[in-house]
């Protein structure tokens, strides 16, 4: 039922707070409008934190969907300035 | 002729170590000055002082160094600078603040106004012994406000809006309370664990929550020689009017049951907390 394709990925796992956040919004800035990008990031921390970020940053969250892993993937569709 | 130094260190000239010189205590409400009271105050600190200022545990400014002999020349110029004076000695000290929802994303309301008023409705009063308020934005808690007498906490009474709700999974993630479920069809809230930290609402990309801003208050917090944390018991308050009836009862309750030099905390640990509370409750209630 996914109503977007993902153009784009990006994996934070690999860094921490506030690295994630960075590595994310470097990732989206590189990007065209409307592009979809998946974000790969741990759970605790930059789950909690990092989409209300990207949100605050003016990108559409579309969907924060569980790996099962101890990861997630948050699908967002960038919006330029 | 004798100086009278009570009326001096009331005035916040604080007595130094160094003889006549006094470290003065000026006026700042929630952690905020112009920059051209800043000039002010620097242009006052090198004709009068030592050339340095020193900021306090309380957001507040002093000029040290000032003689015996300048006060009132030091005042007459800082009432020219815009700069009040401060308060030492049993009354109500600098409100302190953080920068709230005007300034940080993490607020949950503008403190800064209500720090202003807090301070013009009670900054001075006095009382038996010295009493703090301070105000912080959110859960957050930068300003730390459980160390005051009467602390002030932003918060977010929260409602899903299941029209707008597209169950994307940020808002259960997003809480640290574990307060959110997420089903199939729906979003369910356990209002018992729920803080009003009003992260879900922060981070929903969708503005599926309602949020209310609110004052979650704490009582009796000391952080000099006896430490505690001021008391939080009360629902979270949506109304000002609510929040100056309830301070207005508390700033009573210490009026009529401390003993001179008492703080807040230890009158209503005499006086029997149930019975503040009470008085809590009932103006809380109006």
């Amino acid at each position: 039922m996914a109503e977007w394709t993902i153009d784009e990925t990006v994996d934070i796992t690999d860094v921490v707070c506030p690295v994630t956040f960075v590595k994310a919004k470097v990732a989206l800035e590189e990007l065209d409008d409307g592009t979809i990008l998946s974000i790969r990031m741990n759970d605790g921390e930059p789950v909690q934190n990092v989409p209300r970020s990207i949100k605050e940053e003016g990108h559409q969250i579309l969907k924060l969907e569980d790996n099962h892993d101890g990861t997630y993937n948050l699908i967002v569709r960038k919006v330029g300035d | 002729m004798a100086v009278d130094y009570k009326a001096l260190k009331n005035g916040g000239f604080m007595r130094q170590v160094q003889k006549n010189h006094f470290s003065l205590r000026l006026k700042v409400i929630g952690g905020n000055l112009t920059a051209d009271q800043l000039i002010a105050i620097a242009g006052i600190s090198k004709k009068f002082g030592d050339g340095h200022v020193h900021l306090t545990s309380r957001q507040s400014v002093e000029i040290p160094f000032v003689k015996l002999a300048d006060v009132d020349a030091v005042k007459a110029e800082l009432e020219a600078g815009g700069v009040d004076t401060g308060v030492c000695g049993p009354r109500v000290r600098t409100v302190t603040a953080c920068q709230g929802s005007a300034i940080c994303p993490s607020g949950c309301i503008d403190t800064y106004p209500l720090a202003v008023e807090i301070s013009d409705r009670y900054f001075g009063r006095e009382l038996p012994h010295k009493f703090k308020f301070g105000i912080t934005g959110c859960m957050n808690n930068c300003l730390k406000a459980e160390e005051n007498d009467l602390g002030v906490k932003g918060g977010y009474t929260v409602e899903w809006l299941s029209e707008l709700c597209t169950l994307c999974g940020v808002c259960s993630k997003a809480c640290r309370e574990d307060a959110i479920t997420q089903t199939d069809k729906e979003i369910l809230v356990d209002q018992t664990k729920c803080t009003n930290c009003g992260r879900c609402a922060k981070a929903c990309p969708f503005d599926a929550w309602k949020s209310e801003p609110g004052y979650i208050l704490s009582f009796g917090g000391t952080f000099g020689n006896l430490i505690a944390r001021g008391e939080q018991f009360l629902p979270i308050i949506r109304e000002k009017d609510t929040l100056f009836r309830v301070a207005d009862a508390a700033l009573a309750f210490f009026d009529q049951h401390a003993k001179p030099s008492e703080r807040f905390r230890v009158a209503i640990e005499r006086a029997g907390w149930d019975t503040f509370k009470q008085e809590m409750e009932a103006a809380y209630r109006g």
